[in-house]
């Protein structure tokens, strides 16, 4: 039948008890970042902490429940892949941040505000 | 595929690729599948250049508005309950899709298309908004990578809602015949994978720019 050929990796077939499942956990994750950064109720740091989790873990529900991917033998091409893929989003995310967030400290510094002793043609742009 | 003599097919023999349970390679609809599955993890990696830049700019005011004095945590809030829920009524159109049931798919398609378009819709309003108030990209370096980024992935919603209409068009006309089938599940692993950069944005941009 139509659907007989489709037992293959990619986008496998999802239950209807695998979305709502999804859909919760997504629910209340997405209400507890929101939550925690709208009342203030933990320090800035916790928060700060708390909802790059949150989003972590929320990123893996909606793999796991919208996209169907698990350990199986026949997603073993999109698991590969789609690992591949992290590890070049932290290197371009986590490079950038460490180098340019390094930079600043060591150009402007002390001197921040003084951004007009540098005074070259380009200065609007030296606000970086 | 090809019937000529020698083919890639002999070169590079399915075994190669599917060592352990080999009919995974058999079953062209896997093979479609791990095609988009690629482009989606480059898509992946344009998101991740552009939030690479968001992050390094995410300081830079140049005297211009914060996040924290732009960004309003409710109508987000609405904008990804929106996503999040369209997510779910795809979910439900492909599984009505699986039981061959033709209304069941376009109506939940239509509640899928009606969510987007409240997302794009909202989020438009908000970047008028910004711009209206002197908060345009040209502001800050702050001000353009997030419309960079945010407006990126707005147009990927965009280009979702448009093919979105062409599915429903194809499910009306063509009914639900295996290359509809295919296409639809094509459709879903795009919509869910925009949902998941959206927690990025929502996540990296609006939560941590309002702390």
């Amino acid at each position: 039948m139509a659907h007989a050929t489709s037992h293959g990796s990619g986008a496998s077939h999802g239950t209807l008890r695998s979305y709502l499942t999804g859909f919760v956990l997504a629910v209340l994750l997405t209400g507890l970042a929101f939550g925690l950064v709208m009342s203030h109720a933990l320090p800035t740091s916790t928060t700060f902490t708390i909802i790059f989790v949150a989003a972590a873990v929320q990123m893996l529900v909606h793999l796991r429940s919208f996209l169907h991917l698990d350990a199986s033998s026949a997603q073993r091409w999109n698991l590969a892949a789609l690992a591949f893929t992290v590890v070049i989003i932290v290197l371009v995310i986590g490079g950038s941040v460490w180098i340019m967030f390094n930079l600043r400290g060591r150009t402007m510094g002390e001197t921040r505000p003084a951004a007009t002793q540098i005074t070259t043609s380009t200065a609007p742009a030296a606000h970086f | 595929m090809s019937t000529s003599t020698t083919t890639i097919d002999d070169l590079f023999p399915d075994e190669l690729f599917s060592p352990a349970d080999g009919h995974g390679d058999h079953d062209p609809e896997a093979n479609v599948a791990f095609g988009f599955w690629a482009y989606l993890m480059s898509d992946c990696l344009l998101f991740a250049t552009l939030f690479a830049t968001f992050v390094v700019f995410s300081g830079s005011f140049a005297g211009g508005p914060t996040g924290r004095q732009l960004f309003d945590l409710g109508g987000t809030l609405k904008e990804t309950m929106l996503l999040l829920t369209s997510s779910i009524t795809c979910g439900f159109a492909i599984l009505g899709m699986q039981r061959q049931a033709r209304r069941h798919v376009m109506g939940w398609l239509a509640v899928t298309f009606l969510l987007g378009l409240g997302f794009v819709a909202m989020e438009v309003s908000e970047f008028a908004h910004m711009v209206a108030i002197g908060a345009g990209p040209d502001r800050s370096a702050f001000l353009s990578g997030f419309f960079t980024l945010v407006a990126t992935h707005g147009l990927h919603v965009m280009a979702g809602l448009v093919w979105m209409l062409v599915m429903m068009g194809q499910v009306s006309f063509k009914g639900l015949s295996e290359p509809v089938c295919s296409r639809l599940r094509r459709f879903s692993m795009f919509w869910h994978f925009l949902d998941i950069v959206w927690i990025g944005v929502f996540t990296v941009v609006y939560l941590k720019g309002s702390l």
